[in-house]
């Protein structure tokens, strides 16, 4: 290991006056990351699943989300162009593999072209699943694999997610917890690439702090939630 | 960066009459704090949070090896490296070994406080690569070949009009008849050129404002998309990072997040917060192919175990500069170096030595509002004053000021003579303010009313007023 890693690790020890953690603190410390316990989660969230969902919608919308609200899959391809032509949007749809395995009616809409794969510069409109939809701030949780590439989370001028409402759970905690389960993880084992927490579309502040939508990332976030 | 704190108080002399930049803080004062009291006020808990913040970083910092070497491991496992460096210098040369390594021309950059404070733009250009700044307010300042002036608004001193002359200037493709008015404008305009320079990278860099011992994980806390479209389309993600930013698990990062944009922007959330490890999975159709952690300690873990370690524990959230009345009136840059306001008071004799900014802890006029709003609960008036104890010890304080303090002690030593001094003085001073109630010069500080009117005392002294109040006899508890 390098010099310098060992010079500060011991300026670290000298500084607090003790060597390496060793025995029964180690333990301590050791015990604390295992258990990876809650510290403070805020009480706005608590309550069944339709006050989850009900805030979910709310506190993303206050963040210029827009939710479309759908009974099943089936409607999807209908409210999806319907919604890129009142924005003007192109009909041209690059979309996450993973979503090749869902079952959506695209033929109801043969307007809408759709292909798979990573984004490029070109592409306009990106669908991708969420992992999660996370209650407190209105906030989705995505993160990278096979099937879901994160460019399409960013490089699209408009961002369409395709969540179920038993996806949406309270806390940001509940849904590192589903994540963990999902993937099987152990502390320390491999993690996602990327995991993205997104609240809203992009935004800039920089210039006399006048808020602006759409700086580097997506203009818009169109969240279709469907009921299970 | 090249350090100009020594002159704090001729910079600060200069900034109070920059018309520009008194325009550019008087748009800045209201938004800050008006919308962190309001997203505050949402959250019943955010006081408890504060607390809790608090003793997990206090964890941190008593365990701070054990868990740097969790994190380091954890990155190894995901297939990315750490490389741990002493100072700016070897954190400089190791970021340009990354960049030779993958044969990069031009570099992305994420916004990162730690980049500026080792000075690297300046350094890869010298060696050849090209650093594209991509957070607007960066981007801005790049062009116009200046440092940043606040932590998370780095052009907050530049007003508009100024901001179309820069990409006037510099973009040179840019028809004069494209109309620049709007910040929508201005805004799409920068989103254009930097688009095709994000996918053309050959490096992306970013900072993070936290790294998570549990997983290995790098997170960054942004609100354009710019870090993440960084750190995605790049060759390589290079994060640099000050030792500091360990928190234990995910859990820990939950609790500070909360924290962290209320305190900010007063949002309830950012738009984005990006948890990363490793480089791109085998299978991943995008993504980075290398990861490289640059962890850089810089003076940091000489500050354990000080009086100075609660410093240790920020979130560089800006609160206590947006709550500042010094701030706000001459701004960041006069403060000299990386980081102004409070924060950078206390940080910046820490980290670069009191001899070259040992006067910053004199920029406070100890109102403590920075300690009431700083999330971490960090003591920083208190630090300040130990700065200043210091100076004073040293014999760095000034003969003017010295010889103040000492005139002050003999008054004050004396209690008698300190309270008809002092009525005196304020009898004085009501004269001096006459109807007006303010004073417009006071003798022997012209530095200080030649910029602004002192109020003048409106009634009693606050002795006069303790006595009256029943406080001041003897016996009363
Ligand atoms: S000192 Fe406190 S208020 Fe200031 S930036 Fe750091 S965490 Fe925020």
């Amino acid at each position: 290991m390098s010099e310098a890693r060992e010079q500060i690790l011991a300026g670290i020890r000298k500084s607090l006056g003790r060597g390496r953690l060793e025995g029964a603190a180690a333990e301590a410390v050791e015990a604390r990351l295992k258990g990876h316990a809650r510290v403070l989660v805020p009480k706005r969230s608590d309550g069944d699943q339709a006050h989850k969902v009900g805030l979910f919608v709310e506190m993303a919308e206050a963040v210029s989300c827009t939710v479309d609200r759908l009974e099943s899959l089936e409607s999807v391809p209908e409210r999806l162009a319907d919604y890129l032509r009142r924005e003007n949007l192109p009909a041209r749809i690059k979309q996450s593999p993973a979503l090749e395995d869902t079952v959506i009616p695209w033929e109801k809409a043969p307007a809408l072209e759709i292909t798979s794969g990573a984004a490029v510069n070109e592409d306009a409109v990106g669908l991708t699943p969420a992992h999660a939809g996370i209650a407190e701030t209105g906030t989705l949780m995505l993160h990278s694999s096979a099937e879901t590439p994160t460019s399409l989370h960013f490089v699209p001028d408009t961002h369409v997610v395709l969540l179920r409402e038993s996806q949406i759970v309270g806390a940001y905690e509940d849904a590192w917890d589903m994540l963990r389960q999902k993937l099987g993880l152990e502390p320390g084992a491999s993690v996602p690439r990327t995991v993205n927490l997104v609240t809203g579309p992009s935004r800039t502040g920089d210039v006399e702090q006048i808020i602006q939508l759409g700086a580097h990332g997506p203009r818009r976030l169109h969240i279709m939630l469907v009921k299970d | 960066m090249e350090a100009t704190s020594h002159s704090f108080k001729q910079n600060a002399r200069d900034a109070l009459t920059d018309a520009q930049l008194q325009k550019a803080l008087s748009k800045m004062r209201p938004g800050f704090q008006q919308k962190r009291a309001d997203v505050v006020a949402k959250l019943p808990e955010f006081e408890d949070l504060r607390d809790r913040g608090r003793d997990i970083k206090n964890h941190v910092l008593e365990n701070l090896d054990f868990y740097l070497e969790r994190f380091e491991s954890n990155v190894i496992a995901n297939g990315g490296q750490v490389h741990w460096c002493r100072n700016s210098e070897e954190a400089r040369q190791t970021i340009m070994e990354i960049c030779r390594s993958v044969d990069a021309k031009t570099v992305t950059k994420g916004k990162s406080m730690v980049a500026e404070e080792i000075g690297l733009n300046e350094y890869l250009e010298e060696h050849g690569v090209e650093p594209i700044e991509t957070d607007l307010g960066e981007y801005i300042i790049q062009l116009r070949g200046e440092p940043p002036s606040h932590i998370i608004a780095p052009a907050i001193h530049v007003n508009k009009e100024q901001v179309v002359e820069a990409f006037r200037k510099k973009h040179t493709d840019l028809p004069p008849d494209r109309p620049l008015e709007e910040v929508g404008d201005i805004t799409d305009e920068a989103r254009t050129q930097l688009r095709s320079k994000f996918f053309a990278a050959d490096v992306g860099i970013t900072g993070a404002n936290f790294l998570i011992a549990e997983t290995g994980q790098t997170v960054i806390v942004t609100n354009e998309g710019n870090g993440d479209l960084t750190q995605t389309l790049g060759k390589a993600h290079v994060v640099v990072a000050s030792l500091e930013k360990i928190v234990p698990t995910l859990e820990d990062a939950s609790c500070i997040l909360r924290l962290l944009a209320r305190s900010a922007t007063g949002q309830e959330f950012s738009v984005y917060t990006t948890f990363s490890s490793g480089p791109r999975r085998e299978t991943d159709l995008d993504g980075p192919e290398s990861f490289h952690v640059v962890l850089i300690d810089n003076g940091r873990s000489a500050m354990l175990g000080t009086e100075y370690q609660d410093m240790l524990r920020c979130i560089r959230c800006s609160a206590c500069m947006n709550h500042c009345p010094v701030y706000a009136a001459v701004g960041g840059h006069a403060y000299g170096w990386v980081y102004p306001g409070p924060m950078g008071a206390v940080l910046t004799p820490s980290l670069i030595g009191i001899d070259e900014a040992g006067h910053l802890p004199n920029a406070s006029t100890f109102c403590g509002r920075c300690e009431q709003v700083c999330p971490m609960r960090i003591p920083l008036p208190k630090m300040m004053r130990h700065y200043r104890a210091k100076e004073f010890t040293e014999n760095k304080t000034t003969s003017q000021v010295r010889a103040g303090l000492g005139l002050w002690s003999y008054f004050a030593k004396r209690p008698w003579l300190y309270r008809q001094s002092t009525k005196l003085g304020a009898a004085l001073l009501r004269a001096l303010g006459g109807n007006r109630g303010r004073i417009a010069t006071l003798p022997l500080a012209s530095g200080w009313t030649s910029v602004r009117d002192m109020p003048a005392p409106e009634g009693r002294t606050f002795q006069q007023l303790y006595k009256m109040s029943g406080h001041g006899k003897k016996g009363s508890a």
